[in-house]
């Protein structure tokens, strides 16, 4: 059994019990799952997560699911210090958090991992979800898994390698031939049709919960202590949110002390509503029309975006944007400093951090952590301009002349 | 009766234009709203739209062709 007890609207506070919602009832807001955590408390410590799995079902009982759980593997990615990228960067306690490293490549198997566990228990058959890559290939493949079918839309005009990673795990691929909003609006209709688990939409304030173990395992691997800084990319905006949530209840469960973290969330300038709030000072995040190329995070209207900012704004943290090119350069430093190749929204992550120091905002002896979320060779073309080859003849000498050393 | 709902974003030169009472008037559309926040240079309101799904996507229509921003009230569904 979970420690849930049910649904809260983040706006007006209605509650509702477990179950498929898709939006409050009554003023239309997001939702969240709420817990007993006086019961919680007393069963949870540092040494039964300790004991368990290397996976983010070591914090089962801090999540909404209440059978044994069904696993590929996600979460417990590495936490290390990076000293190179450090070093570039001028910060002497820099960590990175690989998140490149679950099952299908990106943090979005968290959310999912949660989302198509509560999807059975709900006894739905079928999941779905509208995604341009990454969420796509980890609905997919959990589906895959669960033996249940899985809907996934896209638009017609992604990339056909992108879908090849989706594609293996064999959901039902629905090309829909139409703009990025068409295929908003047509899923939009379709959640309230059918009587589907959509991942991000009935399932979204479980599918949330998932990006929350981000926070538990920074602090347990930094011997559970909360960082001094984060820094997260922000697309939606949800996942920002969760790690802030992530990292409160372990100070209030008394499993890390007061959280003093500061929160920055980075966004690509060709999409960037959520920092563009931060910087006019607005409590709105305005839509707009995403121009990047950093795909993965490229959302106009972040549905969890005024709470993001908020998240931002209370933890004394901040809101920054980089040009796609400087994103790209932030993705060949890591790569070349840490050997981490990631996908361009890392770029967009040490992009900013950068900035942050330039800035002095970030300072050189603060514990930060930068969050990568996915990994690069989905979108690898986008780098294909680093491609420099010495180009030779089948000889030594040729080879020699190509190099200009001698023996 | 079909029910959908939406948010509009209202630039600049719109906000005080009534457009939701002349929606609700030109089309057999009932407007309910739940959220709104306008201030004098821009502004959005979460409403429901109910009545027959062709009147509600032609007043949907009519809306965004006044320059009213129209979206799902749940956000962006595509992700990443």
């Amino acid at each position: 059994m979970s420690y849930a007890t049910g649904l809260r609207c983040r706006k007006c506070g209605q509650e509702y019990k477990l179950q498929p919602l898709r939006v409050c009832d009554f003023c239309l807001s997001a939702l969240e799952v709420i817990y007993d955590y006086r019961a919680m408390f007393k069963v949870v410590n540092h040494e039964i997560i300790s004991r368990g799995p290397r996976s983010i079902w070591r914090y089962r009982q801090l999540l909404p699911i209440d059978g044994e759980p069904l696993d590929i593997g996600t979460g417990f990615t590495p936490l290390f210090k990076a000293d190179n990228l450090g070093e570039e960067l001028g910060l002497h306690r820099l960590y990175i958090k690989n998140d490149c490293l679950n099952p299908t490549y990106s943090f979005k198997d968290r959310a999912v991992a949660v989302a198509v566990n509560k999807a059975k228990e709900f006894g739905f058959d079928t999941v779905a979800c509208a995604s341009t890559g990454n969420l796509a290939a980890s609905v997919a493949a959990y589906a895959a898994k669960a033996k249940m079918r899985a809907y996934v839309f896209v638009p017609a005009n992604v990339e056909a390698g992108k879908l090849t990673s989706v594609a293996i795990y064999k959901p039902n691929l629905v090309t829909v031939d139409g703009s990025y909003d068409d295929v908003n609006r047509l899923c939009a209709e379709l959640s309230q049709k059918y009587n589907w688990g959509f991942i991000n939409i009935n399932l979204r304030a479980y599918y949330a919960e998932g990006s929350k173990t981000l926070g538990y395992e920074i602090c347990e691997q930094l011997d559970w202590q909360p960082p001094d800084c984060i820094v997260a990319p922000a697309g939606s905006g949800l996942m920002f949110t969760r790690i802030w949530k992530g990292l409160q209840e372990l100070s209030m469960l008394g499993l890390i002390g007061p959280v003093n973290t500061h929160m920055y969330l980075a966004q690509a300038a060709g999409s960037s509503p959520i920092v563009h709030a931060f910087e006019t000072g607005t409590l709105h995040v305005h839509p707009v029309t995403p121009k990047t190329i950093v795909s993965s995070i490229a959302i106009g209207n972040p549905a969890d975006g005024y709470y993001a900012l908020m998240v931002a704004r209370q933890s004394g943290g901040g809101a920054v944007s980089v040009s796609d090119e400087e994103a790209l350069q932030g993705l060949e430093l890591l790569a070349q400093t840490e050997g981490i190749f990631a996908e361009p929204a890392g770029g967009v992550v040490i992009a900013s951090l950068r900035k942050l120091v330039a800035r002095g905002i970030v300072n050189k002896d603060q514990v930060t952590v930068a969050l990568i979320t996915g990994a690069g060779p989905r979108t690898q073309e986008v780098v294909s301009y680093t491609i420099r080859t010495l180009k030779v003849r089948p000889s030594v000498e040729s080879f020699q002349e190509a190099i200009s050393l001698p023996v | 009766m079909a029910k959908k709902q939406v948010m509009f974003t209202f630039p600049r030169e719109l906000v005080e234009q009534p457009i939701i009472y002349h929606l609700s008037h030109k089309f057999q559309v009932v407007t309910n709203i739940r959220r709104a926040d306008v201030s004098e240079d821009r502004g959005w309101v979460v409403l429901e739209l109910e009545g027959d799904e062709r009147e509600i996507e032609a007043g949907i229509a009519w809306v965004k062709e006044k320059g009213v921003r129209v979206d799902p009230v749940i956000g962006d569904i595509v992700e990443g």
